[in-house]
């Protein structure tokens, strides 16, 4: 039995979709826990409801019914803004097609959410420098994101959720747009990032392969539903 | 979001999309500049007016008469004996009076006689009218054929045109030629023994001194011929057809109507005159000094609610004027939305990427609001240079015209800096209304369904 902190709580948590008179339940009544400083790989085949069930677990979206708790704070019950501040300080994202706004150099791309957490001028270069500095790209810091390989965006992206130090990392299909030697690169970071800072990983995959090897726990859906839940090692 | 950040990022933002950015900012510009243009049209029209009329001496004078002269030959005394008691000659005496109250600039009296005017054999009967030195500036003698008065006491005079007509043929040959007016001189006779015994058989009476009407001649050089009638007016009734400096006319001593009321009165040294002009600083300042001159116990009369009127008139013209302009804001305004919501439409993934990070609907209400804001900012800026631009060439354009015409040059345009400020800041007011709906459409933005699209 684990004696870490208990981190995300999932109370049969359901999100259904309204379309015409059709209603699909993307989401049907998944109860789940997570424990700080765990590397959890949510796994299933397109349209499985994982990516449903990242969202709302990142505040990105409320459930239709149920509960999700994060330290004990239902994400259901936030106001809009206590919502946003619960993505700016306790959340990092990365996204399948890394989603780095392309006008801005890797720099400032990393440094947007410090921008919107009103972090000081003068905190905010050595901040950035340290995260690009951990994901190896403090060379590239004045490139834009087309200048950039697939892989080093998705680092980059990395670096762009890690600057707020939050407590939990969401990553969506994180190797979905990267060749094997990437997406193996990403994966191992995570994994490093897990060990050094303690954090708490959740990830949306679809190869097995990958989640057995670099999650400590496989949690598996199905038609929206929760078919399997286990640890790895 | 901090305001710098913010600021920041809208100015990013909108440097990406250059062009369209750009042609929307223009639009708001040409519309702040048919605004600025048509408002500086109708504040150029308003000064030009307002000076015009300030130098012709109407809207800065009170003209002063005394209660008397108010008075029909049959009509009777004002009953109040306090205003009786207060009735007052306008001498010499009223004259400095006068010219020490607060915020009076010039006392000058009315000086105007009949005289015959013979020049090269030729004798016309006409009216003369002495100006004091400030009507050089009134503007009636822009234009005129040769110059004005050399000296303020300079024994020169000013032909009307249609006078001169009547001297000679070609009345610009007058200019340099000398004129002579015969006229009715004014005298107070000494207190020797012979005169006073002859005024007392005259008079029957005791009257001490007395006033002699002796006829004079004075030769004068022509220097100007002018169009218009400069003694037109209140206070001039128009109709003089010879100018010359007040005090050359002054020193005439010419026989005026009130020397008989003077006379009768006993004190026959002491000219009274028929009216006084007081100029005054500022058209604000004529309540206040025809107070105290009524005061003083004379009759004041002034044409201040004329220019309220002619205010009024003007402020309808702007109004129209700027509702005109403002359509073309309008027009501008509409351009801000569809930039606005076009530009939600292709920033949505972005927006999805900042709500994902922490963003707050504030957050993106205020980025797309300083968009529009800032594209109000350079439109107002540009808008106020371009109508001031439009301004000048339009006062270039009939400068040019009324040269040809042998008229002086106006400046029908006028930009005066709360225009300028009132205009950025009108830009900017209408480009934050044009972003509300895009802004709080932004705003409401589902960040999942955001970061879905491509």
């Amino acid at each position: 039995m684990s004696t870490a902190p208990m981190l995300i709580q999932a109370e049969s948590v359901s999100r259904e979709y309204r379309l015409g008179e059709t209603v699909i339940r993307a989401v049907d009544a998944v109860s789940l826990r997570i424990e700080q400083g765990e590397f959890l790989a949510l796994l299933g085949s397109s349209g499985s409801g994982k990516s449903t069930l990242l969202s709302m677990m990142a505040g990105l979206d409320r459930p239709t019914s149920g509960a999700i708790r994060v330290r004990e704070r239902n994400l259901a019950e936030l106001e809009a803004d206590e919502l946003a501040r619960y993505r700016r300080e306790t959340v990092g994202m990365v996204f399948q097609s890394f989603n780095l706004l392309p006008r801005m150099t890797l720099e400032e791309n990393v440094e947007l959410p410090l921008r919107l957490a009103e972090v000081d001028r003068s905190d905010r270069q050595s901040r950035v420098a340290e995260a690009l500095e951990r994901v190896g790209l403090a060379a590239r810091r004045q490139h834009r994101p087309s200048e950039l390989s697939g892989g080093e965006q998705q680092r980059g992206a990395l670096a762009r959720a890690l600057v707020n130090r939050p407590a939990i990392l969401f990553a969506d299909e994180p190797t979905g747009n990267l060749d094997s030697v990437n997406g193996e690169q990403i994966l191992l970071l995570l994994r490093e990032i897990q060990h050094s800072l303690g954090m708490t990983i959740i990830m949306v995959t679809h190869e097995r392969p990958l989640a057995e090897r670099f999650a400590n726990r496989i949690a598996q859906l199905s038609d929206g539903r929760l078919v399997s839940d286990g640890a790895q090692r | 979001m901090k305001t710098r950040d913010l600021s920041e990022l809208a100015v990013r933002n909108l440097r990406e999309a250059v062009l369209r950015n750009s042609l929307t900012t223009l639009g708001v510009a040409v519309g702040v500049a048919s605004l600025v243009a048509m408002l500086s049209l109708g504040v150029g029209l308003q000064t030009l007016a307002s000076q015009r009329l300030t130098r012709s001496g109407l809207f800065d004078a009170v003209f002063v008469t005394s209660l008397r002269n108010f008075r029909g030959p049959r009509q009777p005394p004002p009953p109040d004996s306090a205003a009786k008691r207060e009735s007052r000659a306008l001498d010499d005496d009223a004259r400095q009076q006068l010219s020490k109250l607060s915020n009076v600039t010039e006392v000058y009296p009315q000086i105007r006689f009949i005289t015959d005017v013979r020049y090269v054999g030729k004798s016309e009967s006409t009216s003369v009218l002495g100006l004091p030195d400030s009507s050089r500036s009134s503007g009636a003698f822009e234009g005129m054929t040769g110059k004005y008065f050399s000296s303020p006491a300079a024994e020169e005079a000013i032909l009307q045109l249609e006078f001169a007509k009547l001297l000679a043929d070609q009345p610009s040959s007058l200019v340099g030629k000398d004129l002579t007016l015969r006229y009715a001189e004014r005298a107070a006779l000494s207190k020797d023994a012979d005169d006073e015994a002859l005024l007392d058989a005259m008079m029957g009476s005791g009257k001490p001194g007395g006033i002699s009407i002796v006829p004079r001649e004075k030769t004068l050089r022509i220097v100007g011929i002018t169009e218009s009638d400069p003694s037109a007016g209140i206070g001039g009734f128009g109709g003089a057809r010879v100018y010359l400096p007040l005090k050359t006319a002054e020193q005439l001593h010419v026989a005026q109507p009130d020397d008989v009321q003077a006379f009768l009165s006993g004190n026959p040294a002491k000219p009274s005159y028929m009216a006084m002009t007081v100029r005054v600083r500022s058209p604000k300042d004529v309540p206040q000094v025809e107070a105290a001159i009524k005061q003083l116990g004379f009759a004041t009369f002034s044409l201040l609610d004329a220019t309220k009127s002619l205010r009024l008139v003007f402020t309808v013209f702007d109004l129209f004027l700027g509702l005109f302009g403002s359509l073309a804001l309008t027009v501008a305004s509409l351009g801000i939305i569809n930039t606005l919501v076009m530009a939600i439409l292709e920033r949505r993934r972005e927006i999805g990427i900042l709500k994902a990070l922490g963003a707050t609907d504030r957050d993106v209400r205020s980025l797309f609001f300083a968009e529009a804001g800032a594209m109000g900012l350079f439109g107002g800026v540009f808008g106020v240079a371009l109508g001031w631009l439009i301004g000048s060439a339009l006062t270039w354009g009939t400068t040019i015209y009324l040269h040809r015409q042998n008229l002086p040059g106006v400046k029908i345009s006028y930009v005066p800096w709360w225009l300028a400020l009132s205009a950025i800041g009108f830009a900017i007011i209408v480009s934050l209304v044009a972003g509300l709906y895009p802004a709080s459409r932004a705003a409401r933005l589902n960040p999942v369904e955001a970061l879905r699209y491509e």
